[in-house]
């Protein structure tokens, strides 16, 4: 283990694995910024058309709620071999970093529309009551009273997101899509690197560790509520 | 279109919630009529109906049937938008003040302004002179976190003024308060009907503040409007059981123990408690009374509720009873009809 500490190692494996932490960061970050463009709106609409919500519709509710469920509940790593021919279609391969981006959008989205919904729900229902006795449009009610008001919640939601997003992308490395979970892959379990794999491993947890950090210091430091 | 002083006209206003064997009658066959300027009262017990007709009143609840004329318009018959719009002079507070916590009071007061497109400097301003009207000026930039509940709902009603509106509607507004902080809300909104003319409409379930306040007042029981009139008419000829339970104290009426031949009622307004006041009545004037029912609170050794008591038969021992607890502080007296 402790050639983890030499010149030798970082010489032969430094380029990789800083791709790696590239590749994922990548993949991480552009899936995460493409899941909440589709998972905040369909949240912010399960809770509009829910039996409480300002726009109740049961119709709408149940078939978002549905759709929402399916996704939840395939594997990562079945919905990726299944997702494979659309992929692409989609963006011309299904490998690489590029070609992981698709399920992993597809596979976080009903995850975030969850997450959204829940922190959505935890706003007083009176605060939206006084909001809408004061002439206030669906619009301005979610822009102006769900959304800020949500904040320090949103935020905590978004690093389980974003760590779901990069557990995922592990996954995705097991057949190709590159990052640090390939690494590991690749080296630590087919050549039995083991040092490779302790330092992904590391690696990985170092990465979530800081993105949690992160995140509960903004939460916390947005939140008026708390002083 | 029938001419009318009356800023509220409520018809025949009906609300069922759901359907069948579950369904629940809020409001039956309402009727009420407020006019300009009113503080008009709304009491009644848990359950009676009250948040389900305030709510009719700016439609945040569709009524099932009836007519809601607010300053001219007929409320059930306009478009959404229309709707959003008339909401700017039907403003509302609520028990839980219901700010936004992650603002501060001044954009809490801008907030209104804000959504109905005032410029963001014009409605700072405007904030500024209505938080400066209700005291709290130097809490312009807390949050709502930082305030006690009588802070709150200072801003909760400078929020409320802020689009000029002509009916403020007030859903339980001092029942999350302690006594001194309620006489305080109380008198800002006494003094706010009388500078800015505004119609205050007090939905409460105690009788203490309708007297404070109210000039009118309608008691709603199990759905239904029992009686309606002005306060001291209520409070000296209730004529229906849901009132007398409300007037008098203590809801069960206690046989008389002597004859009486009047009967008051005391309401205490924070002034010393009430066993003192018997007891000194006893000792400085000679005079002893029966306490038929009270229903007082001793918060910080100051008396807040009211008490029913009837006076000796003999006339000038009542005189004098009378003007002894007319001459105290914090209290005020009626006389009542008794029925035994
Ligand atoms: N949204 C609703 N759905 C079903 N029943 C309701 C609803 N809102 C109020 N009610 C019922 O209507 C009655 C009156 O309620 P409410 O107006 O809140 O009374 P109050 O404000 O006088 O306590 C109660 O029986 C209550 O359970
Ligand atoms: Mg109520």
């Amino acid at each position: 283990m402790s050639e983890i500490f030499t010149a030798e190692f970082w010489g032969q494996y430094g380029t990789l694995l800083l791709e790696g932490f590239r590749d994922t960061a990548i993949m991480v970050g552009i899936s995460a910024v493409l899941a909440y463009l589709i998972g905040l709106p369909l949240g912010v609409l399960l809770i509009l058309t829910g039996e409480h919500g300002i726009r109740p519709n049961r119709t709408v509710n149940r078939v978002l709620g549905w759709v929402v469920n399916i996704g939840r509940s395939l594997p990562f790593i079945i919905l990726m071999i299944a997702l494979k021919d659309f992929t692409r279609l989609l963006v011309g391969t299904y490998i690489g970093v590029t070609g992981a981006i698709v399920p992993l959008v597809i596979s976080a989205a009903p995850f975030i529309a969850r997450m959204v919904e829940t922190s959505l729900s935890e706003v007083d229902a009176g605060v939206i009551e006084a909001a809408q006795s004061m002439g206030a449009s669906t619009f301005q009610i979610v822009w102006k009273v769900y959304l800020p008001e949500a904040m320090p919640s949103l935020v905590l939601g978004g690093s389980i997101s974003i760590i779901t997003i990069l557990a995922y992308t592990a996954i995705a490395g097991t057949i190709g899509a590159g990052g640090l979970g390939d690494l590991g892959v690749r080296y630590g379990f087919y050549r039995n690197v083991s040092s490779m794999m302790l330092v992904t491993v590391l690696l990985l947890i170092v990465i979530v560790q800081v993105i949690q950090t992160i995140f509960n210091r903004v939460s916390t430091g947005i939140d008026k509520r708390l002083r | 279109m029938p001419v009318s002083d009356s800023i509220i006209q409520v018809r025949d206003l009906t609300k069922t919630f759901g359907q069948g064997d579950a369904s629940v009658r809020a409001l039956r066959h309402i009727n009420l009529d407020i006019k300009q300027g009113e503080i008009y009262g709304i009491i009644g017990l848990s359950g009676a109906g009250k948040s389900t007709l305030v709510r009719c009143l700016n439609l945040l609840e569709r009524p099932t049937s009836g007519s809601v004329v607010v300053d001219g318009k007929e409320m059930t018959a306009l478009s959404e938008k229309e709707l959003r719009l008339a909401r700017r002079s039907i403003t509302m507070i609520f028990q839980s003040f219901n700010l936004l916590m992650q603002r501060t009071c001044l954009h809490n007061v801008c907030f209104p302004m804000v959504i109905s497109g005032v410029k963001k400097d014009a409605a700072k301003k405007r904030a500024m002179e209505l938080l400066d009207m209700v005291g709290l000026a130097e809490k312009a930039n807390a949050y709502p976190a930082q305030l006690s509940g009588g802070q709150k709902q200072r801003v909760a009603i400078a929020r409320a003024l802020a689009t000029d509106p002509k009916v403020l509607l007030c859903d339980e507004a001092t029942s999350a308060l302690d006594p001194t902080t309620t006489n305080s809300i109380l008198s800002l909104l006494k003094d706010l009907n009388q500078t800015l003319g505004v119609t205050v409409v007090v939905i409460t379930h105690q009788m203490s503040v309708i007297e404070e306040i109210c000039s009118k007042v309608a008691i709603l029981d199990n759905g239904q409007v029992v009686e309606e009139g002005l306060v001291t008419d209520i409070f000296a000829h209730p004529t229906t059981d849901a009132a007398r339970r409300l007037v008098y104290p203590g809801g069960d009426i206690p046989e008389l123990l002597v004859d009486s031949s009047k009967v008051i009622r005391v309401a205490f307004n924070g002034g010393t408690a009430y066993h003192p006041l018997i007891a000194s009545l006893a000792i400085d004037c000679g005079v002893k009374v029966n306490i038929l029912g009270a229903d007082t609170r001793n918060i910080d050794g100051k008396a807040f509720g009211t008490m029913l008591l009837g006076l000796p038969e003999d006339e000038n021992e009542a005189a004098k009873a009378l003007s002894y607890i007319r001459a105290q502080h914090n209290i005020t007296v009626e006389e009542v009809e008794y029925h035994v």
